[in-house]
C-alpha cells in the first residue's frame, strides 16, 4: 500500500487517524448520542450518508470554485451544502422510517454543526485528494466515525450498571473513557505502511 | 426552510418577499466583506509564503541565495509557468547566478501519518546536501527527532545520490541502516527508538532520488541559465526579486 | 442552568462574567469541544483559538443583534450560518496573514470554527432576542470563558507534556516530558479532569447552599 492508495486512506481514516479518537473531530455528537447502541448504531449510518454526500458536493464544488477562482467563497459554499444534504437525509428519514427519525430527535439536524462532516470536506481540500480519493477518505471517516461511536455506547451501557463517583458521572466519564479507547487506538499506528 | 415556512408563505404572500429580501441582503453583505479581505490579505500571505519556502530552500541548498522555480514534465526541465502541470523543481544560486543545487518535496507514509520534506540535491558533488521535514505528524520526542536530531540530520550533508550509469536510477539506492553502522555514504544512520519514522525518510528520499536525478543530470544546462534574464512575463511575479545576471559574469565550471 | 431571557435586560457586569463561570461554554455547557481538545496541546495555540472564536463570537452575534427585527423566524438559521461563515473566513485570511507558522498549527481548526455550537447556540439564544450592547458584553464574556477553558487545556498539557509555558522551556534538561498529554488520549484526559473538578466544586457549593438553608436535625 503506498501512502495516496485508496487502501491506505480509508483505513488511515476509519482507524490510524480515526476521526473522533485522534483527530478530535464529532465530539458533540459522539458525547450525546453514545449512550445507547441503537441511536448510536443509527446516528453512525446518518453521519457516514451525509458525509459522501457532503465529500462529493464538495469535491464538485471546489472544482468548480478553482476554476472560477473564487476559492474564497469554499467555506460558505461547504456548509451550505452539509445543511442541505442533512435536510434531505431527515426528509427521507421522515418517510422511510418515522420510528428512527424519532428516535434520533434533535441529534439528526445537529449533524449540520458536526465538525466531522466539515472536517472531511475541508482535510480532503487541504490535502487535494483525487475523487476516488475523496470516497474513501469520507467513507473511511464515516466508519470510523461509528466504530467510535458503538465502542462507546457499548462501554457506556456497561457503565450505567456499575457504581460510579456522582461527580464523574455523565461528561467526565465519557472523556475519561475516550481517553482510553484513543490511547488503545494509538496502537494501530504504522498500520498499512511499508517495511522498507 | 422548512414545511411551517412553506406553509405560512402561501399563507403570508409578504413573507416570502421578506425571507428573499433578507437572504438576498445578507448574501451581498458576505460576499463584500469576505472579498474585501480577501484582497487586503492577498499580497501578505503570498509574501509569507514566499518566505517561507525560501527559508527552507536556502537551509536545504547550503550557499544559495536567489531560487526560480521550474517544473519536471514529460519533455525534461522547463522555467514554472502559470498552467505548467508537474513537478515543482526549485532552482538555488548564490549571488553571481552560479547553481549551488536544486530541491523538490518529497513524501512518505510515516509512524502516524504522512511526512513531507523538502530535500536539497547538488548535482555537481551528486549528493543530497540537506532535508528539511514540511509536515509530520510523529511521536513528539520520538519520531519528531527526525527534524530536530543533529546526528540524524549529519546523515543529509553528503548523501551520496550518484546516478547510474546506464542513465536510469540511482548507483546505489539510498538505503536505511541500524543507528551507528553506517559506513557507506549512501546510507542512512537510522535514530534508535526510531526506525519507522527514519526508515519513512530514507524511503521517501530512495523513491524520489531514482527518478529525479538522471533527469536533472540530463537537462542540467536548462536549470543553470536560470538566472539569467528575467522573462518579461514574469518581471512582475515573485521571480522578479531574483537580480539580473550579466551573461559575461557567468561561468559555468562542471 | 440558567434560563435565558426573553424580554431586554439591563446591561451589568453579571452579563459579562456569567460567560467566564456559570454558563462557561465548555465547562458547564458542554459546548465547542472539538477545537477545545484539537488545538490545546500548546498554550500559544490554545490562546490564538480563543481569540480567534471570541471574535467570530461577537462580530457574528453583533450582526444578528442588529438584524433581528428584520430576519423572518423561518429562515434564521440560515442566515446566522451565513453570517458565521463570513467572519470566520475573514480570520482565516487574518491568520495566514498574520502568522503561517500559526495557521499550519491551527489548521482546519480555524475554519472549524464556523461549527463551534457555542458561536450558533449564542446567535439563537440571545444574539437574535438581546439590543447590541448587552450582546456584545455578552459575546466578550462567553468569549473569554471559552478562552480561559482553552487556556486551562493548554498550559496544563503543555507543561506536563513538553516541560513549557507558551514556548518558554520550564523545567531543566533532565525533565523528562509527560508525552501522552499532548498526544489525542491526553486531551480527552485533561479535560475530563477539569469537568470533575468543576462538578466536584459545584456539588460542594450545592452541599454548603443545602446545609445553611435545612433547619438543624439531629444527626
Amino acid at each position: 500500500m503506498t501512502a495516496d492508495s485508496v487502501t491506505f486512506i480509508f483505513l488511515n481514516a476509519a482507524i490510524v487517524n480515526n476521526f473522533v479518537l485522534a483527530m478530535f473531530l464529532g465530539i458533540c455528537p459522539f458525547l450525546g448520542v453514545s449512550a445507547k447502541r441503537e441511536t448510536a448504531w443509527s446516528m453512525g449510518l446518518a453521519v457516514i450518508f451525509v458525509m459522501l454526500v457532503s465529500s462529493i458536493c464538495a469535491y464538485g464544488i471546489n472544482w468548480m470554485l478553482t476554476e472560477f477562482e473564487i476559492e474564497y467563497l469554499r467555506l460558505i459554499c461547504y456548509i451550505a451544502v452539509i445543511a442541505s444534504a442533512v435536510q434531505l437525509v431527515e426528509m427521507t428519514m421522515k418517510k422511510y422510517s418515522p420510528a428512527l427519525f424519532r428516535a434520533l430527535g434533535i441529534f439528526l439536524p445537529l449533524i449540520t454543526t458536526n465538525c466531522a462532516i466539515l472536517g472531511v470536506a475541508l482535510f480532503q481540500t487541504s490535502r487535494e485528494y483525487s475523487f476516488m480519493q475523496s470516497i474513501a477518505f469520507s467513507l473511511g471517516a464515516g466508519v470510523g466515525f461509528t466504530i467510535a461511536l458503538m465502542l462507546m455506547a457499548g462501554m457506556r451501557q456497561q457503565l450505567e450498571l456499575a457504581k460510579v463517583p456522582s461527580i464523574s458521572q455523565g461528561a467526565a466519564m465519557t472523556l475519561m473513557l475516550a481517553g482510553l479507547l484513543s490511547l488503545a487506538f494509538m496502537g494501530f499506528a504504522g498500520l498499512g505502511s511499508q517495511h522498507g | 426552510m422548512n414545511q411551517e415556512g412553506i406553509n405560512q408563505a402561501a399563507v403570508d404572500p409578504g413573507l416570502t418577499y421578506r425571507m428573499l429580501r433578507t437572504l438576498g441582503l445578507v448574501a451581498t453583505l458576505s460576499g463584500l466583506l469576505v472579498v474585501l479581505s480577501y484582497r487586503v490579505t492577498l499580497p501578505i500571505i503570498e509574501e509569507n509564503k514566499r518566505l517561507a519556502i525560501e527559508r527552507a530552500l536556502f537551509k536545504v541548498i547550503p550557499g544559495a541565495v536567489m531560487r526560480r522555480d521550474f517544473v519536471i514534465t514529460d519533455e525534461g526541465i522547463q522555467r514554472a509557468q502559470q498552467d505548467l502541470e508537474g513537478t515543482t523543481l526549485y532552482a538555488g544560486y548564490n549571488q553571481e547566478g552560479r547553481l549551488k543545487g536544486v530541491a523538490l518535496e518529497a513524501a512518505a507514509a510515516g509512524y502516524q501519518d504522512v511526512i513531507r520534506i523538502l530535500y536539497g540535491y547538488d548535482p555537481y558533488c551528486q549528493c543530497i546536501r540537506g532535508i528539511e521535514v514540511l509536515k509530520m505528524t510523529e511521536t513528539p520526542g520520538i519520531g519528531d527527532k527526525i527534524a530536530r536530531d543533529a546526528d540524524f540530520q549529519q546523515n543529509f550533508i553528503a548523501l551520496e545520490a550518484r546516478p547510474h550509469v546506464s542513465g536510469q536510477g540511482l548507483e546505489h539506492a539510498i538505503v536505511p541502516v541500524k543507528h551507528g553502522t553506517k559506513s557507506e555514504p549512501w546510507q542512512i544512520d537510522a535514530i534508535s527508538g526510531a526506525t519507522i519514522s527514519s526508515k519513512a525518510i530514507a524511503r521517501m528520499l530512495n523513491d524520489s532520488s531514482q527518478w529525479v536525478v538522471p533527469i536533472i543530470q540530463q537537462h542540467l544546462a536548462v536549470v543553470e541559465a536560470g538566472a539569467l534574464n528575467i522573462d518579461d512575463d514574469q518581471r512582475d511575479g515573485p521571480e522578479a526579486s531574483l537580480l539580473r545576471v550579466e551573461e559575461s559574469r557567468y561561468a559555468h565550471t562542471p | 442552568m440558567p434560563t435565558l431571557p426573553n424580554t431586554q435586560e439591563p446591561v451589568t457586569l453579571d452579563t459579562f462574567l456569567r460567560g467566564l463561570w456559570e454558563e462557561n461554554p465548555v465547562f458547564v455547557m458542554l459546548l465547542g469541544m472539538c477545537p477545545v481538545l484539537a488545538v490545546s496541546n500548546s498554550a500559544i495555540n490554545a490562546l490564538a483559538m480563543g481569540l480567534a472564536s471570541t471574535f467570530v463570537l461577537v462580530a457574528s452575534n453583533s450582526l444578528v443583534s442588529l438584524l433581528r427585527h428584520f430576519i423572518p423566524k423561518q429562515v434564521r438559521i440560515a442566515t446566522y450560518i451565513i453570517i458565521i461563515a463570513t467572519f470566520v473566513t475573514m480570520v482565516d485570511y487574518a491568520i495566514q496573514a498574520i502568522s503561517l507558522d500559526l495557521y499550519n498549527a491551527l489548521g482546519a481548526f480555524i475554519q472549524l470554527i464556523v461549527v463551534n455550537c457555542m458561536i450558533l447556540g449564542r446567535a439563537e439564544a440571545y444574539a437574535s432576542k438581546q439590543p447590541l450592547g448587552a450582546t456584545i458584553i455578552n459575546g466578550l464574556g462567553i468569549g473569554a470563558g471559552f478562552t480561559l477553558a482553552l487556556l486551562s487545556l493548554g498550559a496544563v498539557r503543555e507543561i506536563l507534556g513538553a516541560g513549557s509555558l507558551f514556548g518558554i522551556a520550564l523545567f531543566g534538561d533532565n525533565f523528562q516530558p509527560w508525552v501522552v498529554m499532548i498526544l489525542p488520549p491526553g486531551g480527552f484526559f485533561v479535560l475530563g479532569a477539569w469537568l470533575l473538578i468543576f462538578a466536584w466544586v459545584r456539588q460542594h457549593r450545592q452541599q454548603r447552599l443545602d446545609q445553611e438553608g435545612v433547619p438543624q436535625h439531629d444527626s
